[in-house]
């Protein structure tokens, strides 16, 4: 008797086997066919074993509330979200990116032409160099605060954390658009602890406002365990050191002086 | 009335209430949104946990993918149902974002020199040359261990066509529209992924069962 392939009896498991009726009869005879596809049921039914988190009950409330202040920008009337105050700070630094990168061309134009690319990738990462800086400044303070937050009294029964969360809401928005730009740019390593610090900012922005005792000792314990305001303060050494590099220093101006004489 | 009929009755309701929601949003009532939001979160959050592996990117899929769907809706009309369609534009997002993410590791890591010739990319060369003893397995955990690290060799496009037709029942054609292949195509991702599944996964379930057997003969 000519035996079922592998390949057969997976299509057939996966009900999409040319010939289901042929494979079924044939599974009816053959016992060596039919310990087969139980090898391949038991991996399967192993395989539906692997848990999925359960988001929470509150979870279509929770993507609500992160969607819908950025439907509009999504529907066409992308300008107003933009108008929110607290993406201004984050929109300001990609338009500064882009006449920065236009005003050094312009400056540099008559130069040689990898000078000109040079300065304007110079500028480029100057500016953002500085924005992120700022970004991880803002998110290791809201970051220190929490970790030293504690509950005023010993009876006090639960601590409103809703300051820090709305900060981390905003943090989150404007981290997601660092990341990509640090990706754009190819900086993968500022881009690997700017997704680190989303995760964080994520878990505090979807905390709730009130939290007991012992879920804030579990968040701190989140921020200390991931060793995140380590990396955030050494990533913003490093950018601060970059941001010196990346100076114009007097020599250039003076040379660019002389040039222009 | 019996569980099937009262089963297919609650379908159509949801389907016809989807319908409402999508209508009244392109009417330009945003909330009317929301109805949709948090009807079909949880779905979509189980096939991204699914295919991307962890809960920081699926949460960032679900989002994306509502996100997007806000946008496309006047191309969505009145074609299947909301939940079919939301569920393909995330398994879309997931394949980007899978992608990406790829990507970001192969900067971190310096190539390992078992890499170079490919050897260690193939999860058929993965499976271990001998079982391990029960007592090295601390069962369950190394099994799951084992099962996580099978799913994640696989390539982006068997992962995506294991998950939604073994998981979530999708049919071939839906499947291949996703991966933008043919249905032959698709068929055969399926397969490869469930002969790499089984070829990576096999020796520890069977050590499982073998395990779980002398347990109860004891």
């Amino acid at each position: 008797m000519k035996h079922m392939s592998e390949e057969e009896l997976i299509a057939y498991r996966e009900g999409v086997a040319e010939q289901q009726a042929v494979i079924s009869r044939h599974l009816a005879a053959c016992e060596e066919c039919r310990g087969e596809l139980d090898r391949i049921e038991a991996v399967l039914a192993a395989l539906d074993t692997l848990p999925v988190p359960e988001p929470g009950a509150d979870y279509g409330r929770r993507v609500w509330r992160e969607i819908a202040p950025r439907l509009a920008e999504r529907s066409g009337r992308w300008w107003h979200v933009w108008m929110e105050p607290r993406r201004l700070a984050a929109a300001g630094v990609i338009v500064t990116l882009i006449v920065a990168a236009f005003v050094a061309g312009r400056i540099t134009r008559p130069g040689k032409t990898s000078d000109n690319i040079a300065n304007q990738e110079q500028v480029r990462e100057r500016v953002l160099v500085v924005a992120v800086g700022e970004h991880l400044g803002h998110s290791e303070r809201m970051l220190v605060e929490l970790s030293n937050a504690t509950p005023t009294g010993p009876t006090e029964k639960e601590v409103n954390i809703s300051a820090e969360q709305r900060r981390a809401e905003d943090l989150l928005q404007e981290n997601r658009l660092y990341r990509q730009t640090a990706l754009q740019e190819g900086d993968a390593g500022l881009a690997s602890v700017l997704d680190e610090l989303e995760r964080v900012l994520l878990d505090v922005a979807h905390s709730p406002e009130e939290v007991t005792p012992a879920q804030l000792e579990a968040i701190q314990k989140k921020i200390e365990g991931r060793g995140i305001l380590f990396k955030v303060r050494v990533v913003n050494k490093e950018l601060q050191q970059r941001q010196e590099a990346t100076k114009p220093t007097q020599s250039d101006s003076t040379e660019r002086e002389r040039n222009k004489v | 009335m019996n569980r099937m009929q009262k089963s297919v009755e609650s379908t159509q309701a949801i389907l016809e209430s989807d319908a409402i929601a999508v209508e009244r949003t392109l009417a330009g009532d945003r909330d009317a949104y929301r109805v949709l939001v948090e009807r079909h979160s949880h779905n979509v959050f189980r096939l991204a946990y699914r295919m991307t592996g962890n809960r920081h990117d699926a949460e960032e899929v679900v989002q994306e993918a509502f996100l997007r769907g806000y946008q496309k809706l006047r191309q969505f009309a009145a074609r299947s149902n909301f939940g079919t369609w939301v569920y393909r534009i995330a398994a879309n997002y997931a394949i980007d974002r899978m992608r990406q993410r790829q990507k970001e590791e192969a900067r971190r890591e310096a190539p390992r020199a078992e890499d170079r010739d490919g050897m260690e990319n193939d999860p058929l060369n993965r499976v271990p040359d001998e079982a391990p003893t029960p007592e090295r397995l601390t069962q369950s955990m190394e099994l799951r261990k084992q099962m996580e690290q099978a799913l994640a060799a696989l390539s982006d496009a068997e992962r995506t066509a294991f998950v939604m037709r073994h998981w979530e029942g999708c049919g071939i054609e839906e499947i291949a529209e996703v991966l933008k292949s043919s249905s032959n195509a698709t068929k055969n991702t399926v397969f490869r992924a469930v002969q790499k599944l089984r070829r990576a996964l096999q020796p520890f379930v069977e050590t499982g069962a073998q395990a779980r057997a002398m347990g109860t003969e004891s």
